[in-house]
């Protein structure tokens, strides 16, 4: 092992990347002995683990999601608190990109690597906004990696759901929106655009935004719309995990205008794909050109690149002059697309 | 441009007429002239640009945009107007959106040496919406699954104007159209139209119910032939000629030889067919014309159009419209045995004393050409719409099949929870001999929603495979498929296209092995 050898010391095996001097994975995607958590969504948070380290937030969104699966032990650690695991420190910082989501900061020998998890760097009433912190490696995600995305306001979004829900006043309006991040920060956008009335939730997202509310997360007035009255729900904006939109579940609903948040939705063919009638653009994840400001501003010499689409962001970076290579992480799949 | 932009993706993703009608209203209402007039322009095709872009895009793209990225991109987007408008360098705060009449005057007036640096202007100026449809409506391909009708429609629903009174105007008009936004919105009288030929909203009929057969009068009724074309209203005023199809759409450009063959003055109605040596072709001739923007020579000699004539609206200045249907029929006799047009025939009238006579003559109906019976009022009056009483439509007995369920698909909108788009088989024998299912139709009509929920049920409960929207279920369940007719298709593995399938009745009693083979459809095909 030599610090200047990133490869050296921070290894990719069978379950993901690993710290040696540290001794403990990050997001393993299956059990290990020694986990640093960096978010909640299922593909970076896996059960089973003898030990995790995560933020409060996170490790309560663990336990709400695998409850006795969780772990064995747990450590929770506050943003900035630096900690002493082997031969390493290691600290959380906000990334931005749910409640309790962090980017691990890991030094050895005078170098300093950021593992950023998911993240992105526009505006989310819901979260801790991302923090710079400069280092000689970045491991980044990809998610939307090429340049087509760029995700707009989200409260141009919103706008647009709105406008749609005057235009079509006697139909509810259902949302696809993954449960942990997503939906919470579309409520919170609704509720930045003036919208005060009650937000009809499917069952299964009742959960995580009760969690959110625990930390302090205001949301406003939220109904369950299981159970609720189709008449209830004319004019109304009702919020459900994209499998539920289009399956038998919107029925209950009265004549929905089928909506989806995601940063898929920039493209047609995925709006089309999903028989969306109003794509709205929102991403949690760093769209474009918010990769390529963030390994700027890093100042990192070396980017690995992982957790989605390498091509481009690599040959981007080697235009810039840095050392750039994908980080196979095997079995990761993203659930938050 | 950017309000427009904004339109024409919310019609992009909206399936449901209504919901568009409501969308292009909402757009009428709200938007000033002269931009919505150039809008109405866009989506009536009375603005067709069709520029020649792609070099021009192709040279800006590689000034801006990394050729490398571009081109993952591209593959990744699979469109390339979607592209440059997704990666486009953004200028942020500075560039001025364009107002849509702002590129359509600039459109129509610049040199083509300085569209280039317009069309980057206006792209600097524009978000991606605003910049794809800008490239949709450049290169004249909105796609938006709005037709002139449509659009027209949502004027008449908007302003509480007729469409009838909209389309007897329509051809008189020309974008920005300010005159007919000024009398829609009740600031105007109606526009005067000038001396060219122009729609007259055409008289149609309904379909005939057997308990008005039987009130049927033989001495108050003509009977006559429906034939199996497209129905047509030949107008010729002030030198100029023009063919427009039932719902007023200029299809000139499609059928140049029946509209050179019109004389002048004079307005008629007719089924517009394909004839070869006095025989009417198969609709699927016609066909091959349609949608045609030119014609080549070749097709002109190989599928020669002719108007079989119906009807006289207007000789010379003349509106016969208020005559009784007789009457004007001894006109039209009277002016084409003295015009002789080319390419034209009447249709002729049918004898009949009783009823009885008449479903004889219904029931004979099956030579090619022939959809079925029409009944007149031999004292109607030409009145647009489909008044009450007066014509009736007896359309042949339909033809049907009893198929295989093979393959469902999701629907959109409403439906985009059920599998409600079903593709169906017919048996025929394998290369190793053995029965095989073969696709002959699809239809996602025909059926009560209690049927869907019980059909989406069934594909659920029998999926074998699923191909993203699409699942294959067992070959369990039998469809009774009624159609108007089939037709011989290379585009189909089965050699044949049915026209107009739909679901009859579903056949949850009989086994799938029970249902009809290919050979037995190829039968149904009329020469
Ligand atoms: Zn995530
Ligand atoms: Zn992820």
């Amino acid at each position: 092992m030599h610090p200047d050898r990133f490869d050296s010391w921070l290894t990719v095996d069978g379950k993901g990347l690993y710290c040696r001097p540290g001794g403990f994975h990050v997001d393993p995607s299956s059990a290990v002995d020694r986990a640093v958590i960096t978010h909640g969504h299922s593909d970076h948070a896996r059960p089973g683990h003898t030990h995790v380290l995560a933020t409060r937030e996170t490790l309560a969104v663990m336990q709400t999601r695998l409850g006795t699966q969780a772990w064995r032990g747990s450590q929770a650690v506050a943003y900035g608190e630096a900690l002493q695991i082997g031969e390493v420190t290691v600290r959380l910082v906000p990334a931005g990109h749910v409640l309790g989501s962090a980017q691990v900061v890991i030094e050895w020998k005078g170098r300093r690597v950021v593992v950023s998890g998911d993240y992105k760097r526009s505006a989310d009433p819901t979260c801790a906004p991302y923090e710079l912190v400069p280092c000689q490696l970045f491991i980044t995600e990809a998610t939307f990696a090429l340049p087509v995305f760029q995700h707009g306001d989200a409260g141009a979004e919103v706008a647009k759901l709105l406008k749609s829900r005057e235009q079509f006043p006697e139909r509810a309006h259902v949302v696809g929106v993954y449960g942990l991040g997503k939906c919470q920060r579309v409520i919170a956008t609704l509720r930045q655009a003036g919208y005060s009335r009650p937000i009809w939730l499917h069952g299964a997202l009742i959960e995580c935004c009760a969690l959110y509310e625990s930390f302090g997360v205001a949301l406003g007035p939220l109904k369950p719309a299981t159970g609720a009255k189709r008449e209830e729900l004319k004019g109304e904006i009702v919020l459900a995990p994209p499998s539920a939109v289009d399956d038998r579940w919107s029925r209950r609903l009265p004549d929905p205008v089928t909506a989806f948040a995601s940063g898929w939705m920039r493209v047609r063919a995925r709006a089309r794909q999903r028989g969306v009638e109003l794509p709205l653009v929102i991403s949690d994840h760093a769209d474009w050109r918010e990769l390529v400001m963030t390994i700027e501003q890093t100042g990192a010499e070396e980017v690995w690149v992982t957790h989605g689409r390498e091509d481009a962001l690599i040959y981007h970076i080697h235009s810039t002059g840095r050392r750039g290579r994908a980080l196979a992480l095997i079995g990761l799949e993203d659930e938050d697309r | 441009m950017k309000a427009f932009a904004e339109l024409l993706d919310r019609l992009a993703y909206t399936p449901s007429r209504n919901d568009k009608l409501r969308l292009l209203g909402g757009y009428f209402a709200s938007t000033p002239d002269p931009d919505r007039g150039f809008a109405l322009a866009a989506l009536t095709e009375g603005l067709f640009f069709r520029l020649p872009l792609r070099r021009t895009l192709s040279e800006m793209v590689e000034a801006r945009i990394d050729p490398v990225l571009f081109g993952l991109s591209r593959d990744y987007v699979g469109d390339t107007a979607e592209t440059i408008a997704l990666l486009w360098p953004e200028r942020g705060a500075g560039a001025e959106a364009p107002a849509l009449s702002e590129i359509v005057q600039a459109v129509q007036t610049a040199a083509p040496a300085v569209l280039p640096s317009l069309l980057a202007g206006w792209l600097d100026g524009l978000d991606p919406t605003g910049r794809f449809g800008l490239l949709k409506l450049l290169t004249g391909a909105l796609r938006v699954g709005v037709s002139a009708r449509l659009a027209k429609t949502a004027l008449a629903e908007w302003s509480g104007v007729p469409l009838a009174n909209i389309e007897e105007i329509w051809h008189g008009l020309a974008p920005p159209y300010g005159a007919l936004f000024a009398w829609l919105s009740g600031e105007g009288g109606r526009p005067e139209v000038g001396a060219g030929p122009v729609f007259r909203p055409l008289m149609l009929s309904h379909q005939i119910e057997d308990w008005e057969l039987a009130l049927i009068e033989p001495s108050a009724f003509a009977a006559e032939w429906k034939w199996d074309g497209i129905r047509v209203q030949a107008s010729s005023r002030g030198g100029e000629k023009r063919l427009f199809s039932r719902t007023g759409d200029d299809i000139s450009a499609s059928f140049p030889d029946a509209v050179e063959a019109l004389p002048e003055d004079v307005v008629l109605d007719g089924e517009l067919l394909v004839m070869r040596d006095g025989e009417v072709a198969p609709f699927n001739d016609l066909q091959q014309r349609l949608n045609r923007k030119s014609v080549t020579a070749a097709m002109l000699k190989s599928h020669p159009a002719h108007i079989r004539l119906y009807d006289m609206l207007f000789e010379s200045e003349e509106d016969l419209r208020p005559l009784p249907f007789i009457e004007r029929r001894a006109r039209l006799e009277a002016w084409h045995e003295a015009a002789t047009p080319p390419r034209t025939d009447i249709s002729g009238l049918l004898d009949f004393s009783s009823v009885a006579e008449l479903e004889h003559l219904w029931a004979g109906a099956r030579a090619t050409g022939i959809e079925g019976l029409m009944l007149k009022r031999r004292d109607s009056p030409y009145i647009a719409g489909r008044p009450k009483g007066h014509w009736y439509k007896w359309k042949r007995a339909p033809l049907t099949l009893d198929a295989v369920l093979m393959y469902a698909q999701r629907g959109s909108g409403k439906r985009s929870s059920y599998y409600s788009d079903y593709t169906f088989g017919a048996w025929r024998e394998a290369a190793n001999g053995e029965r095989e299912l073969v696709p002959v139709g699809k239809s996602y009509f025909g059926f009560t929603d209690a049927e869907l929920k019980e059909l989406d049920a069934f594909v659920r409960n029998h999926t074998v495979d699923s191909f993203g929207p699409v699942r294959q279920v067992e070959p369990k369940l039998v469809f009774e498929v009624a159609f108007d007719s089939v037709h011989r298709s290379t585009r189909h593995k089965s050699g044949v296209a049915m026209r107009f399938p739909r679901i009859h009745r579903i056949r949850w009693d009989k086994p799938a092995e029970e249902a009809d083979t290919l050979a037995t459809v190829l039968a149904m095909i009329v020469a």
